[in-house]
C-alpha cells in the first residue's frame, strides 16, 4: 500500500501540493484526475521520488521511499513519464531489456531475458522488436515503454498521462492492458489521466485534485458524479449511464 | 559490419599510425630521436583518450550530442591562468611557465572551479544541467574577456609567449609531466569503473535513470568531477583542444551506430588518437612545423561539422 501523509510541495514560493494525505489501495487502478495545474503530475512524481517533497511522509509497504535504497525501490515501484524523446539508436528489444537493470545491473541473466521476452509478448511487440525506436509511431513507442516497465516487474506502476497523443484505438488498447495487469497479475497501477471517460470506465478508484488539494477521493462511482465534477472542473457535466458505464457528456 | 568489427579496425589503424609516426624516416641519432617520439605518441594517446572519454561522459550526462565540456569554461579558465601568470610574474618566470608548478596550479584551479560550479548546481533541485551550462558559458566569456584585456596590456614579447599557449601542441611537452599525467589518469580510470554500469541507463535520460534505480545525483556529480579532472589534465598538458572531443565522439556515434558505451568510449578514444597522430604527422612531415595541431583539428573538424549540419538538414 502507498501511504501519503501531509505532503507539501512548492516551486519558488508557489504552492503546488498542499497538505495532501492519501491511501492508494493495492491491486487496483487508481486514477488522478483534475484540471491543468492541479498538481497531479507533481504528486505522482513525488511518489516515485523523481522530485523531492518539502514536507510530509510517503511510504510504500510501510517503508519511507527516501530511506529505501534506489535499487531496491526500483524493484518495487516504476514510473513512466509522458513519452520522452530518447535520441539513442535503440531497438525495442534493447529498450525493454533496460527494464531489468535494477536486477541485473546491466548483465542480464537467463531469467532476466525470460522476463524481457514475456514483456515483449505481453505488449505484442514481437514483430517489431528489432526496429529502432525512431522508426516507430507514437502508439508503438508508448507500448515499447510500457513493455520496459512490465519487464521491470514492480508491484506498483505509475504512469503519467499514458494516453497523451494516442488515438482512440491505441488508448483503449493501453487501458485494457493496464486492466489486465491489475486483474491477472495483481499489480497496483496509478495513472494521471485527462479524459474522465477513460478514468470512469477503467479505474477502480479516482482521486480528484484541484489547486494542489484533494477535492474528492473514493470509488469511481462516487467521484463520477455531477455535483463532484462541477466542483472540480467548474463546468456542468451531464452523466449518462450507458451499458452500466458512467459516461460524462460535457461538449 | 558490426560495431565490434569496426572497433577492431579502428584499433588497427591507430596502432599502424603510432608505428608510422615512431618509425618513419628513423635515421640519425636513434638514441635521441626514438625516446622523444615515443613520449610524443604516449602524450597523444593519453590526451586524445582523455578528451574523447570526458566528452562521451559529458554528452551522456547532458543527453546532448553537441555539448562539450568546453562550455563549462575550462578552456577559457586555462588561458586566463596562463595569461595571469605572465601578466603578474612576467616572462622571466619561465620556470613557472613550463614546470610542474604551472601544471599543478592549472589543474588545481580548473578542478576547484568545476567543483564550485557543481556545488552551486546541486544545492537546489530546480537548477538543472542547462543552468550549469549557461553559467559555464557566461563565466567562460568573462574569463575570455579578462584574458584579452590583460593580453593587450602586456609587452608584445610576453604576448607571444601567451599566444604559444593558445594552441595545443605536443612539440615541447615536459617528460615528467607526462608521467605525472599517466598516474592521475590511471587513478581516475580506476575510480570510474565503479560508475561504468550506469552509463547506458543514464543515456536514457534523468527520469528513466531514476526509475531504474540509478542514484542519479550521486552518480552524475561524480562523473562530472571525473570529466573536470580529465579535461584539466589534457588541457594542462598540451593546451586547449576540447573541440576535438565534440568531433570524435560524434564520429564514433555515426560510425559505430550503437548506444553501448563500452564501444562508444573505446571507439571515440581510438578515433581521437587517430586524429591526433595523423594531425601531428601532417604537422611535422608535411607542414614542417609551420602550423600547430589544433589548427588542423579545428579545420578538419569544422568541415566535418558543416557536413553534419547539411546532412541533418537534408533528412528533414
Amino acid at each position: 500500500m502507498v501511504n501519503i501523509k501531509n505532503v507539501f510541495k512548492s516551486y519558488n514560493e508557489k504552492k503546488v501540493i498542499e497538505d495532501v494525505s492519501l491511501h492508494i489501495e493495492k491491486g487496483k487502478i487508481t486514477s488522478f484526475i483534475g484540471p491543468n495545474g492541479a498538481g497531479k503530475s507533481t504528486l505522482i512524481s513525488m511518489i516515485s521520488r523523481l522530485i523531492a517533497r518539502d514536507n510530509g511522509d510517503i511510504t510504500i509497504d510501510g517503508k519511507d521511499i527516501l530511506k529505501v535504497k534506489n535499487n531496491e525501490l526500483a524493484k518495487k515501484i516504476s514510473i513512466l513519464k509522458q513519452s520522452n524523446g530518447i535520441n539513442l539508436k535503440l531497438t525495442v528489444r534493447e529498450l525493454v531489456s533496460f527494464g531489468r537493470f535494477p536486477y541485473s545491473q546491466g548483465k542480464l541473466s537467463n531469467e532476466d531475458w525470460v522476463k524481457v521476452e514475456e514483456a515483449i509478448d505481453y505488449m505484442e511487440l514481437r514483430d517489431m522488436q528489432h526496429k529502432f525506436l525512431d522508426e516507430l509511431s507514437g502508439g508503438q513507442r508508448q507500448r515499447a515503454h510500457i513493455a520496459m516497465v512490465i519487464a521491470q516487474d514492480t508491484d506498483y506502476i505509475l504512469l503519467d498521462e499514458p494516453l497523451n497523443n494516442l488515438d482512440m484505438r491505441h488508448s483503449v488498447q493501453i487501458m485494457k492492458t493496464l486492466r489486465r495487469l491489475v486483474d491477472e497479475w495483481g499489480k497496483t497501477i496509478v495513472i494521471v489521466i485527462h479524459d474522465i471517460n477513460f478514468a470512469s470506465c477503467y479505474s477502480d478508484n479516482i482521486v480528484a485534485l484541484k489547486d494542489g488539494k484533494i477535492a474528492k477521493t473514493g470509488r469511481t462511482c462516487d467521484v463520477i458524479d455531477e455535483c463532484v465534477l462541477k466542483e472540480i472542473y467548474d463546468m456542468d457535466i451531464d452523466i449518462k449511464n450507458i451499458d452500466d458505464r458512467r459516461i460524462c457528456v460535457y461538449f | 559490419m558490426g560495431y565490434k568489427k569496426k572497433t577492431i579496425i579502428l584499433a588497427v589503424i591507430a596502432l599502424a599510425l603510432a608505428c608510422l609516426y615512431i618509425f618513419y624516416n628513423l635515421t640519425g641519432n636513434i638514441g635521441y630521436i626514438l625516446p622523444r617520439r615515443i613520449i610524443k605518441v604516449v602524450t597523444i594517446i593519453m590526451t586524445g583518450g582523455a578528451i574523447a572519454f570526458a566528452t562521451t561522459l559529458f554528452m551522456t550526462i547532458t543527453n546532448n550530442r553537441i555539448l562539450t565540456p568546453s562550455v563549462l569554461g575550462l578552456d577559457s579558465l586555462y588561458m586566463l591562468i596562463q595569461t595571469v601568470i605572465i601578466f603578474v610574474l612576467g616572462s622571466r618566470s619561465l620556470v613557472m611557465l613550463n614546470g610542474e608548478i604551472n601544471y599543478l596550479v592549472s589543474i588545481g584551479m580548473m578542478v576547484i572551479f568545476s567543483l564550485i560550479l557543481y556545488q552551486w548546481l546541486f544545492k537546489s533541485e530546480g537548477n538543472n544541467i542547462y543552468f550549469l551550462l549557461l553559467i559555464g558559458m557566461i563565466l567562460g566569456t568573462f574569463f575570455g574577456s579578462l584574458t584579452s584585456f590583460m593580453q593587450v596590456l602586456i609587452d608584445p614579447n610576453e604576448f607571444s609567449l601567451v599566444q604559444d599557449r593558445m594552441f595545443a601542441s605536443v612539440n615541447n611537452v615536459n617528460t615528467d609531466l607526462v608521467y605525472l599525467s599517466i598516474g592521475i589518469l590511471a587513478l581516475v580510470a580506476l575510480y570510474f569503473t565503479r560508475f561504468y554500469k550506469y552509463l547506458d541507463v543514464l543515456a536514457l535520460g534523468k527520469e528513466d535513470a531514476i526509475n531504474l534505480g540509478v542514484p542519479y545525483n550521486y552518480v552524475v556529480k561524480r562523473l562530472l568531477i571525473i570529466v573536470a579532472i580529465l579535461i584539466s589534465v589534457a588541457t594542462a598538458l598540451i593546451g586547449p583542444i576540447t573541440f576535438l572531443g565534440l568531433l570524435v565522439v560524434n564520429v564514433a556515434y555515426e560510425f559505430l551506430k550503437t548506444y553501448r558505451h563500452f564501444y562508444i568510449i573505446i571507439g571515440s578514444m581510438l578515433i581521437s588518437i587517430i586524429a591526433l597522430l595523423g594531425g601531428q604527422f601532417l604537422v611535422e612531415k608535411v607542414f614542417v612545423f609551420e602550423t600547430t595541431i589544433s589548427v588542423i583539428i579545428n579545420f578538419i573538424g569544422g568541415i566535418y561539422f558543416i557536413y553534419l549540419l547539411l546532412k541533418e538538414n537534408k533528412s528533414w
